[in-house]
């Protein structure tokens, strides 16, 4: 009993310990995205890294929600004689939720985890050390770099997302189930406000984006140093990132809408 | 003992370890060390595994801090430097990895580049002139265009010399230089190692447990053990000790001072047990 | 893979959001309605607006000519003042006896603003008040002055 009390207390201080560590880096990081100004062509390759190679399976994912959101839209709402009606559930759905949302977690499972594995490799074959005594700050050189093209790829792969999301409700609204095609766009329009729809979607993706992004670096940096914990600190990465997604999702939107 | 902030300078001595202690959790991994390490020499400090001589280098570079005592290197306490204090004594450090730590995304030429890249505006002529002559120095000029996952370690180590180099250093630390070598990859480690040593008359700090090898081109030897110095002195001196420890270790005897068993209960009695697996074999913590 | 592949495919990447936010600006959402209004405003005053929102359409025999800008309360005549944006392609358009109804498109649809035009020479002109308005029919109101009528006939 006094064993199980001393092992959850244990538990709990650790994790407080880690959520104490995890700030500190952040804040650190933080400190030295101003060193980006001088070395934008880091930012470029990280944008490619996290940006560029989520992009397939977001713009995949994208056009088959599209499309399974017109089918179900369609179905449930020719009952009401409001079919002309799928565009506006579409979008609201995609621009709203569906598109920060599914991205996030897309982005955790395929940018994140890779960000974790790559900084957990470079500590793990001591090459942050290596660069900590060649003088230079892997803060400045390896982590704030990735942590602002995460910050910054996830809210634009989200609005691909929905752009990719509403062809794809078009596809199969308009040109295979008949719904009229003016109809689709002048009620989505009537029904999607740019500042408040769109925006607060986008602003959905930094916060995600940020989260993301430090979960991932931090876990990598924070990650015992050897190919077991590389692979568990890639496993905590998507699992904490998904439940993050989700939990602040949550949240902004019982602020927002 | 003089006090610790103070270093007693005659010029000789580059490193000086003063009373140093260290514990990892509550393991204790140096407890009172005193370390002096002349410079323009070559030296060794080798020690039984798990004796801390990788901590101790990364404390001389300032990436852990001593919980008691102190290392001056070059007039300069590393523990009380401040950030852009330490990175500039870092730049006149070269450390050599075991693994090499060869930046993985980058060639070996942008590799051996990368701190004249991130510390220096030179022309691209220039740096591609200093890099090629580190690079011809470890042999390496016909693969600076091989990514670090295509050379053996033997050559990845080489390519991290080159790096270590190319800022021209006052000291270059090597960690476990010859773990894993090959007979032909040792033989010009310890060849380049020597060598550079004597032509850029840099001072060279050795941590190493392949004994043989490393006192063969070592000027001055530190044995450490158990948190402590256990003999210090040249090659020759070391082999004279008369200490059993040492001659144990020197000469990889497997039983001595040192003993075969990890303590244990004792045999008969662990063997007729009756605690059901419960005995208490193992390494003590 | 050298670093100029990577710039020119994280230029394409730009350019794919930007692609991505033209499409959810000009056709998702309303900003084109929205920065296109460079039009005039009416104000009608209604007796009831029913469940009429702000953006909702203007139009006029089915043609969308403007919309809904801002629906406010007037404590001093107890209407509901609503504030009509009409699209600058129709400035002259609407005599000054052009009468302004609340429709429901469809039974179930969402409610719009018709603008029945009179006869009047004078056209009206940028923040000018519709004075004919014909308030949205309430459905409860509706059913309680028949229950009314059929109570007070027997």
């Amino acid at each position: 009993m006094i064993d199980f009390l001393q092992r959850f207390g244990r538990t709990w201080i650790d994790m407080v310990g880690r959520l104490g560590r995890a700030t500190l880096f952040l804040l650190h990081m933080l400190g030295a995205l101003g060193s980006l100004f001088a070395r934008p062509s880091l930012l470029v390759k990280q944008l490619y890294a996290s940006g560029v190679m989520t992009l397939s399976i977001v713009l995949v994912s994208g056009l088959f929600v599209g499309m399974v959101l017109a089918l179900q839209a369609y179905n449930t709402l020719i009952d009401f004689g409001q079919e002309n009606r799928v565009g506006t559930l579409v979008a609201l759905t995609l621009v709203r939720e569906l598109g920060p949302v599914v991205t996030g977690l897309l982005f955790a499972g395929r940018a994140g985890s890779a960000m974790t594995a790559e900084i957990g490799l470079m500590k793990a074959t001591e090459q942050l050390s290596g660069l900590e005594m060649m003088a230079v700050d892997p803060y400045k050189r390896v982590f704030a770099p990735r942590f602002l093209a995460g910050f910054l790829a996830l809210p634009m792969l989200a609005a691909m997302f929905s752009a990719i999301g509403v062809i794809g409700g078009h596809l199969i609204g308009v040109d295979v189930l008949g719904v009229d095609a003016s109809a689709y766009w002048s009620q989505m329009q009537n029904a999607t406000s740019f500042y408040s729809d769109v925006g607060n979607g986008l602003i959905k993706g930094l916060v995600f984006g940020f989260v993301v992004s430090w979960i991932a670096i931090f876990e990598g940096a924070d990650c015992i140093p050897t190919s077991e914990g590389v692979s568990s600190a890639t496993t905590r990465t998507v699992v904490y990132s998904s439940l993050a997604i989700l939990g602040l999702d949550f949240l902004l939107t019982a602020v927002m809408f | 003992m003089s006090s610790p902030d103070k270093m007693s300078d005659d010029g000789t001595t580059l490193v000086q370890i003063r009373d140093l202690h260290f514990s990892r959790g509550s393991k204790p991994i140096f407890s009172g060390l005193n370390i002096d390490i002349p410079r323009g020499k070559v030296t060794t400090i080798i020690g039984p595994s798990g004796t801390g001589k990788t901590t101790l280098l990364k404390m001389i570079g300032g990436q852990l801090k001593a919980s008691q005592g102190s290392i001056h290197v070059d007039g300069l306490q590393v523990g009380k430097l401040r950030r852009a204090e330490l990175y500039e004594l870092r730049k006149r450090m070269g450390m050599l990895f075991q693994s090499g730590a060869l930046l993985t995304d980058l060639s070996v030429f942008e590799n051996v580049a990368y701190p004249l890249r991130e510390h220096t505006d030179l022309p691209e002529s220039l740096i591609s002139h200093l890099v090629l002559m580190r690079l011809h120095a470890v042999g390496l000029r016909g693969a600076r265009n091989l990514s670090p996952s295509e050379l053996s370690g033997g050559m990845a180590r080489r390519a991290a010399l080159a790096r270590a180099l190319v800022f021209d250093p006052m000291m270059i630390m090597y960690d476990e230089p010859f773990t894993g070598q090959d007979p032909i990859s040792m033989g010009v480690l310890l060849e380049l190692i020597k060598t550079v040593n004597e032509a850029l008359g840099l001072t060279s700090l050795m941590v190493s447990h392949d004994l043989k090898e490393a006192l063969s081109i070592s000027d001055y030897a530190v044995i450490i053990s158990e948190g402590v110095v256990v003999e210090a002195g040249s090659p020759e001196q070391l082999e004279s000790s008369e200490s059993a420890w040492v001659q144990q270790f020197l000469h990889g005897q497997p039983d001595g001072p040192v003993p075969f068993q990890v303590s244990a209960p004792d045999y008969e009695e662990d063997l007729m047990g009756t605690e059901n697996g419960n005995s208490r074999v193992g390494v003590s913590r | 893979m050298n670093s100029r592949a990577i710039d020119v495919l994280v230029g394409v990447f730009m350019l794919l959001f930007f692609g991505a936010m033209f499409i959810l600006a000009m056709k998702v959402s309303n900003l084109t309605s929205l920065t296109s209004s460079a039009g005039y405003t009416l104000v009608a005053k209604f007796e009831n607006v029913g469940g009429l929102k702000a953006r909702a359409s203007v139009a006029a025999s089915g043609v969308k000519v403007g919309e809904v800008s801002a629906i406010s309360y007037d404590p001093e005549t107890f209407e509901a003042s609503v504030t009509l944006t009409i699209d600058e392609t129709f400035s002259d358009t609407f005599p000054t006896d052009t009468t302004a109804s609340i429709y429901t498109a469809g039974l179930l649809g969402e409610q719009y603003i018709g603008l029945d035009p009179g006869a009047e020479i004078d056209m009206l002109q940028d923040s000018d008040e519709i004075t004919l308005t014909q308030s949205a029919i309430v459905l409860e109101r509706l059913i309680g002055q028949v229950l009314f009528s059929r109570s007070g006939g027997s």
